[in-house]
């Protein structure tokens, strides 16, 4: 067994790649972040920073061709991820690891009622039979909050609004009570108030279980009120990460810096929002140096030429960038 | 035959099974309470599908019990009755729809032919569906080496044209039932394998593929319990369309003489020894063909009804109140 303090899971320096003819898109590459058992590690960054690659490549979900794991390690609890044969790793999935996707419309079969598709995870384990995976099912269902659940769950996942959509992908990722919970942007498809209640069901799953979750999210809100740790990325690579109070109160990184400044504030009296200048990297042309080189107001000679080394600031809380220190310091 | 119009429509219909498959998933945020009605309450309420399901029961009966209960009057020879026009009960209500041109009684001799020609109808399009359907799920879901294998076959097939090949095996082989209907199914095999494919291709890719997989789903549950479900009332309609094109291949084969043999009788083999007399007795063609075309098109209603039963999308349409349905047309 592993001892309690060893990380549950810990990405090292992952590195992806989606071939398409002579095109190679490097959608991740290297990503570095772990999380302790019981704790919440966010996993932040725009659209297109690699961020749900990185989720999928933890699932084991990406599809090669066209994508490729072309460096780097995925333990988790003690196994390495990438060297498990898929038919083993499966068998991981769901019992040990769950997984809520952003699209739960998508994400559930549209001809089977919700109540068949949570009772699932237990018949393909083949732990329960369907009757009493189905009682199972109708009491996760009430579990996560939805009225009613012995009548719900004869119904289809088109009869559900949103959120209770998203409750229902919820209660299908934590049947078989796994010990880590991958949510890939649970709450961008909801509305706000929505949101704060998914975040909240989520939170107390967690608390309830003592699972370990990684949330990935664009979302700088979520991760201050939800998450220990967070792992800030762009242009496919971990570029600041440290404990969540540490890195949003003193970014290490201008693009976390950037990002706080950009959040528009109701309470202050702004003319004009603070949008980071330029576009986010394109993944098949990545600038030489410093990713984030293009659109940084520190950008210097150094940042152009080369890739910039990892900076621990203080204790925990990794940057990667030339100036680091100078961001750290508020110079 | 008329085999263009059937390609038509049977291209039109399933164009429509995909689309619907696609609406399942564009219908966002239809929130309804659902009673759920018993599937012959929805059946009634459905006054086609009803009718066509009666006529399809009724076959059933035929081809059960029809050679058994009338096969000694269709096989009667009565030379006074020859050629009787239909419409009168003066021999019995037996010849109610006329006599053939040695009297034998066509009520009662398609009674008896509903047997072989359903048989190798159906037997044909469901054993075509289910090879064409696995290999379709294979050739999809694994794809590459073994998939592209599996394509060339069925262009191979395709390329051939399916009477020629009908007529060459049927040659070369005795022309018995049996091999009548692998010459059929396996003809028909390319379009259920094209569709499954296609299906497939694009299935495999959707969000509850991924969250099944997620959820440790093997290869085979995903397929049997996320793909196969998705893909079946399509294959199926095309089933019902496929069973009229089939019925009218066993009667252009029968009419060439390497279909079933006299004294053996189809609907279409009595079209084809019907149209002799096209001129003087136009019954002998006209109420085979009738039959076919009856059974044809309820086979079809079915289907349809079926599908939107089987859709949990699409079904409020037959549980919605009759008034509502009327104030909205």
């Amino acid at each position: 067994m592993p001892d309690a303090g060893a990380p549950l899971l810990e990405v090292n320096d992952l590195r992806v790649e989606f071939r398409s003819g002579r095109e190679i898109v490097r959608a991740v590459n290297g990503a570095t972040f772990s999380v302790r058992r019981g704790e919440t590690a966010a996993v932040l960054g725009e659209s297109g920073s690699g961020k749900s690659v990185t989720a999928a490549a933890i699932m084991r979900l990406l599809a090669s061709p066209p994508a490729h794991i072309t460096g780097g390690s995925i333990r988790f609890n003690g196994i390495d991820v990438l060297g498990t044969p898929m038919s083993e790793w499966r068998q991981r999935c769901g019992r040990e690891l769950g997984m809520v996707f952003q699209d739960a419309l998508a994400s559930l079969n549209p001809v089977f009622s919700v109540g068949w598709q949570v009772a699932e995870p237990f018949r393909a384990h083949g732990i329960l039979d369907t009757r009493a995976a189905l009682e199972r099912a109708e009491a996760l269902l009430g579990r996560v909050g939805i009225p009613e659940p012995h009548a719900r769950a004869r119904d289809y996942p088109h009869q559900f609004s949103g959120g209770m959509r998203q409750r229902v992908m919820i209660a299908m990722a934590i049947a078989l009570d796994p010990s880590l919970l991958i949510a890939d942007e649970p709450t961008t498809a909801l509305d706000v108030t929505v949101q704060a209640q998914i975040m909240d069901l989520l939170l107390d799953l967690q608390r309830e279980r003592h699972m370990a979750m990684v949330l990935i999210t664009h979302d700088l809100g979520v991760v201050a009120e939800v998450a220990d740790h967070v792992a800030v990325m762009y242009g496919g690579r971990v570029v600041e990460s440290g404990r969540v109070r540490d890195v949003l109160s003193r970014p290490a990184h201008p693009y976390t810096l950037a990002l706080l400044e950009s959040v528009p504030r109701a309470d202050l009296d702004q003319q004009q929002l603070n949008p980071i200048v330029g576009s986010p990297p394109d993944m098949a042309t990545l600038p030489v140096g410093c990713s984030f080189h293009p659109r940084c107001r520190r950008a210097s000679e150094q940042c152009r030429a080369s890739s910039p080394p990892g900076v621990e600031v203080a204790p925990g809380h990794h940057a990667e960038c030339f100036h680091a220190q100078a961001v750290f310091d508020g110079r | 035959m008329s085999a263009p119009a059937n390609n038509a429509t049977s291209a039109a219909t399933i164009a429509a099974a995909i689309a619907d498959t696609r609406a399942i998933a564009a219908q966002a945020e239809m929130v309804t309470v659902r009673k759920g009605l018993p599937w012959w309450r929805l059946l009634a309420r459905d006054p086609l599908a009803l009718c066509a399901a009666v006529w399809l029961v009724l076959m059933l009966l035929c081809m059960l019990a029809g050679p058994e209960w009338l096969g000694k009057a269709a096989t009667d020879i009565n030379l006074r009755a020859r050629n009787l026009p239909p419409g009168s009960t003066e021999k019995g209500w037996i010849m109610f729809l006329g006599s053939d041109a040695l009297g034998r009684s066509m009520l009662a001799r398609l009674v008896v032919a509903s047997r072989n020609t359903l048989t190798v109808a159906f037997t044909a399009v469901v054993v075509a569906m289910l090879l064409g359907g696995v290999l379709g799920l294979i050739a999809g879901y694994i794809g590459r080496g073994v998939g592209n294998l599996i394509m060339r076959l069925s262009d191979v097939v395709q390329s051939f044209p399916s009477l020629l090949l009908a007529v060459v095996v049927l040659y070369m082989l005795e022309p018995r039932v049996a091999n009548l209907i692998i010459v059929l199914a396996v003809t028909r095999i390319p379009s259920y394998l094209r569709v499954t494919r296609a299906q497939v291709l694009e299935i495999r890719e959707r969000g509850f593929v991924d969250a099944a997989r997620a959820m440790g789903g093997s290869s085979t549950h995903i397929l049997w319990r996320h793909v196969v479900p998705i893909v079946a009332p399509t294959l199926l309609t095309i089933l019902t369309v496929d069973f009229a094109i089939v019925m009218l291949a066993e009667s252009g084969l029968s009419f060439l003489g390497i279909g079933i043999q006299p004294p053996e009788i189809t609907w279409g083999l009595m079209v084809a020894q019907g149209r002799n007399y096209l001129t003087q007795a136009w019954w002998l063609a006209f109420f085979p063909g009738l039959a076919i075309m009856i059974t044809t098109l309820s086979a079809n209603l079915l289907s349809n009804w079926l599908r939107l039963v089987t859709d949990p999308v699409q079904r409020w349409r037959l549980e919605a109140p009759k008034t509502a349905v009327k104030t909205n047309a």
